[in-house]
């Protein structure tokens, strides 16, 4: 087993979880393409550390693992206040910052 | 331990590609507990049991379980799915195909351009974990700590259940409509 | 003794910085104490600090102190440093009693007033000025009592803000005062330049070694500096703004427009003498501009139909005594003049404003008339300041200054018989509209009615003004009539002694040709105003007089002429130009970021995958990058 073929897996994994963020319209899908991103980087963080046999990658992938879980909190939570003023989960139709500025 | 490893790739992709494919959104939690499931075995064959339990129990429970709560709360049943499904149409798929794709070659050919190295196939002393986080990683872990006191705190307050609440840019434009 | 001389000018602040700041929250009667205590303890002080300096003479002649240092910046130091010599004290005296009983008078005259305390802090700040600028030990810090008192003077003149008129009138008086002020400012850099120093005593000491004689370097520095004079001091062709600054309250036209400020140039002439008298050229200028002033303020005080307008006139018209005095080399004369000048100017204003005050603000002198009985005190102290200004001879104090003006401007080194004859015919100018004056105020029937008479506060200052425009003069008497010096023995320690022409001519000729002027200009005036009103009413049908009258009331057409030389140039300049065409470049700078900004907004369109497509393009790009780097 050759150290890429685990960074290979962990591209795959971010790409795909990259092309669910770009496909997806409705935040939830978003919100689980994004931790399917983290993880990816987790797991080239972990692949990095055993290939050198340090326990550095496994400390970082705990941070990403705080980092994710804070992140799904406030995420879910403004899922639920989004769809309860908007009534709607479709990013789509979320952009009020849209810069309507006439010239 | 390769065979485990390449299996375990293979169901973790798979499983991903499920997750972002479904159109009923327990249908891809459930999928991503596979593909959580999936990346914890390639931990666990790159001599990392310890984040491999943690990817268990971690992601595919405490995660997992969040997202389901909220599936729940929302009511997400049928008409999101077919909602979904009027959303997935193939053309939509086209453009994010094509720059993911042309990332993810990138990527490859950058990973595999700097040379490859057996992995080695011996564990990582457990006991180092704690030992470099409380050590060298100790100001790391303290503003993890912040960051998750941010979190709670902040999923508390933007969750509550408080009667409509505009800003006020958006409350102008409310009104002038 | 020099340690208590930075009291003088920092009591006046210490009231101007009480009522300025407490000034709302004090009663009328606190504020005329503080008001005018502050400057009547300044004028005992003074009193004083005189008493003491004729005693017992200081080294040098002058008491010197250095407060701190002001400024230190390479070659050039500046300390703030107080210096009274014989000039600054005779100066100090008028500003501060003369101030002192203005002040006074002031606490009954504003009694209405709403602002009282706004009043009395303006007032307090410019006797403060004024004494810095008069105690300066360097030019830099004359030049901030300088500015000072064109401060206090716009404030004070505008103090009535209410009406349009008075704010122009302050307007004015700034912007034509600045003329001078820069044109002085650039004076002061060039003596910097040469010398390398400010201050005064070194300025004498070095000038005359340093600068060559009727050199075109000097005759400039001293051109500049008396330019800044003739701003501050209201000499033709800088004159028009003291006639319209009469908008001021009558303490502020007595105080700071006929007896301190207005004189700060004559102050400014004498304190430089060093420089002036390196160059005969300039003098000649100086004495030339003040027989020039003199004739032109004093045909357009008679016939001016203002009270306060005639008095203005009047000053100025004394002003070019003062520097024809000067420009002749008669130093002495002209600070003699001044101190004479300002007491009897300031009550003459003081009775004025009274006289005002109790016909309910009219000004105009042909509805007035007949306050002889009704006024007594106001008429008996205006009479005697109207007979020093007449210059009536042996019992006023102007008699004894104005004469010895005129002796100077044929005899002295500087003089000509043609100043002379011009500083005459402005004798009898004087002697007539000040007759002019008295008789069609208090004398003929009364037109108007006399609400109240002046309280104690005001008639006190007047009586005092009274005995000294008749006593003043007693210290100074011609050399063929009992030849008392007092007055010149003290100056002269600063001032250099008048040297005077070969052959003399006899001066108890000149003495009694000044005589004849002035009774008969006092003659005419009695004969057109009092026998006989006819003459007048007759000449009013000629057009020539008429056309010469009007001529001489616009005070010579000055601000017309100014009207259509400067401002209406300037107007049409800025109109042409009232689409700024600098301007352009900047909203042209404008648009283009405007237009850019339309651009790039189109990518803010507010979709979260646009900026994750957005962000991915960068990644791409910046990946594609390690392959051709």
């Amino acid at each position: 087993m050759q150290s890429y073929s685990v960074l290979v897996v962990a591209a795959i994994l971010f790409v795909l979880g990259l092309l669910g963020v770009l496909t997806r319209r409705n935040i939830i899908f978003i919100l689980i393409s994004i931790e399917i991103m983290l993880n990816a980087a987790g797991v080239a963080f972990v692949a990095a550390g055993a290939r050198w046999g340090q326990p550095d990658g496994q400390v970082m992938f705990l941070f990403i693992l705080a980092m994710a879980a804070s992140e799904v909190s406030v995420g879910l939570a403004l899922v639920m206040q989004v769809y309860h003023q908007h009534k709607t989960l479709d990013v789509s139709k979320l952009n009020n910052l849209k810069d309507d500025i006439e010239v | 331990m390769n065979y485990l490893f390449y299996i375990s790739s293979i169901v973790a992709i798979a499983a991903t590609v499920m997750v972002i494919t479904r159109h009923q959104p327990v249908h891809a939690l459930l999928y991503l507990v596979v593909s959580f499931l999936g990346v914890a075995m390639i931990f666990l064959s790159l001599g990392a049991p310890f984040v491999a339990t943690l990817e268990i129990i971690l992601y595919a429970g405490a995660i997992i379980v969040l997202f389901i709560f909220v599936v729940m709360m929302l009511n997400l049943g049928r008409e999101s799915a077919i909602q979904e499904r009027q959303w997935m149409q193939p053309k939509t798929w086209i453009g994010p195909s094509i720059l993911t794709a042309i990332l993810l070659g990138e990527l490859l050919v950058l990973l595999t351009m700097g040379g490859s190295a057996p992995m080695p196939q011996q564990t990582v002393d457990l006991k180092k974990i704690p030992l470099s986080l409380y050590g060298e990683y100790v100001i790391a872990v303290e503003l993890t700590g912040f960051l998750l006191m941010a979190g709670i705190v902040g999923a508390a307050h933007i969750g509550r259940h408080k009667k409509k609440y505009l800003h006020r840019f958006l409350k102008q434009e409310e009104e002038a409509v | 003794m020099q340690e208590v001389l930075f009291l003088i000018p920092a009591l006046p602040l210490v009231g101007f910085l009480i009522l300025s700041l407490a000034g709302r929250h004090l009663s009328k009667q606190v504020i005329a104490v503080v008001g005018a205590g502050v400057v009547c303890i300044a004028a005992i002080a003074t009193i004083w600090l005189g008493i003491n300096f004729l005693q017992i003479p200081p080294e040098n002649g002058a008491y010197t102190v250095t407060l701190w240092r002001w400024m230190s910046v390479a070659n050039f130091n500046c300390s703030f440093s107080l210096r009274v010599d014989a000039l600054s004290l005779v100066f100090l005296f008028v500003i501060t009693f003369v101030g002192a009983l203005i002040h006074i008078y002031s606490a009954g005259f504003m009694k209405h007033d709403r602002d009282y305390a706004r009043f009395f802090a303006s007032m307090n700040l410019f006797v403060c000025a004024m004494l810095i600028l008069v105690m300066a030990d360097n030019l830099v810090l004359m030049y901030l009592g300088w500015e000072g008192v064109g401060l206090c003077s716009y404030l004070l003149i505008g103090f009535w803000y209410e009406t349009t008129a008075n704010v122009q009138a302050a307007n004015k008086a700034f912007y034509i005062t600045r003329i001078g002020d820069t044109a002085m400012a650039i004076g002061l850099f060039l003596l910097f330049r040469e010398l390398g120093t400010l201050d005064i005593p070194s300025i004498q000491n070095a000038a005359p070694e340093h600068f060559v004689k009727n050199s075109s370097l000097i005759t400039s520095i001293a051109l500049l500096l008396l330019a800044g004079g003739m701003g501050k001091s209201a000499q033709v062709p800088l004159q028009t703004w003291l006639p319209d600054a009469m908008a001021g309250p009558s303490p502020v036209s007595a105080l700071i427009h006929a007896a301190t400020m207005v004189t700060a140039g004559v102050y400014l002439v004498a304190r430089m003498h060093g420089v002036f008298q390196l160059s005969p050229f300039v003098m000649n200028i100086t004495a030339i501009v003040g027989a020039v002033t003199l004739l032109v303020a004093g045909c357009s005080a008679m016939v001016q139909t203002d009270i306060k307008r005639i008095l203005a006139y009047s000053t100025i018209s004394q002003l070019g005594y003062m520097f024809l005095a000067l420009g002749v080399g008669a130093w002495s004369a002209g600070i003699f003049h001044f101190f004479t000048h300002a007491f009897f100017k300031a009550l003459l204003f003081l009775a004025a404003g009274a006289v005002i005050e109790s016909l309910h603000h009219e000004h105009g002198i042909f509805k007035m008339g007949g306050l002889k009985n009704k006024l007594p005190v106001v008429f008996y102290t205006f009479l005697a300041g109207a007979a020093a200004l007449a210059a009536l001879p042996l019992v006023t104090a102007g008699f004894f200054s104005k004469d010895q003006v005129l002796w100077y401007a044929w005899s002295a080194e500087g003089g000509s018989p043609l100043l002379w004859l011009i500083a005459l015919a402005g004798a009898f100018i004087t002697a007539f509209y000040t007759t002019r004056l008295m008789l069609v105020v208090f004398w003929g029937e009364a037109k108007t009615h006399v609400s109240e008479a002046p309280g104690r506060l005001m008639t006190w200052p007047l009586i005092i003004l009274a005995l000294l425009s008749v006593v003043a003069g007693f210290i100074e008497w011609p050399h063929n009539l009992l030849h008392v010096t007092l007055f010149s023995d003290v100056v002269q320690k600063v001032l250099p002694p008048v040297t005077e022409k070969e052959p003399i001519p006899s001066e108890a000729i000149f003495q009694l040709i000044a005589v004849v002027a002035t009774l008969s200009g006092v003659y005419t005036g009695y004969l057109l105003y009092k026998k006989n009103t006819s003459i007048v009413a007759k000449w009013k049908q000629v057009p020539a007089l008429v056309g010469l009258r009007n001529f001489f009331f616009s005070g010579w057409r000055f601000d017309q002429l100014y009207h259509t030389l400067f401002v209406r140039p300037f107007v049409f300049v800025t109109n042409l130009n009232k689409q700024d065409v600098i301007d352009k470049i900047y909203t042209g700078i404008v648009s283009m970021f405007q237009w850019l900004n339309g651009i790039f907004s189109v990518s803010q369109d507010g979709s979260v995958r646009t900026y994750v497509i957005s962000v991915l393009i960068g990644i791409i790009f910046i990946l594609a990058l390690q392959f051709i780097l």
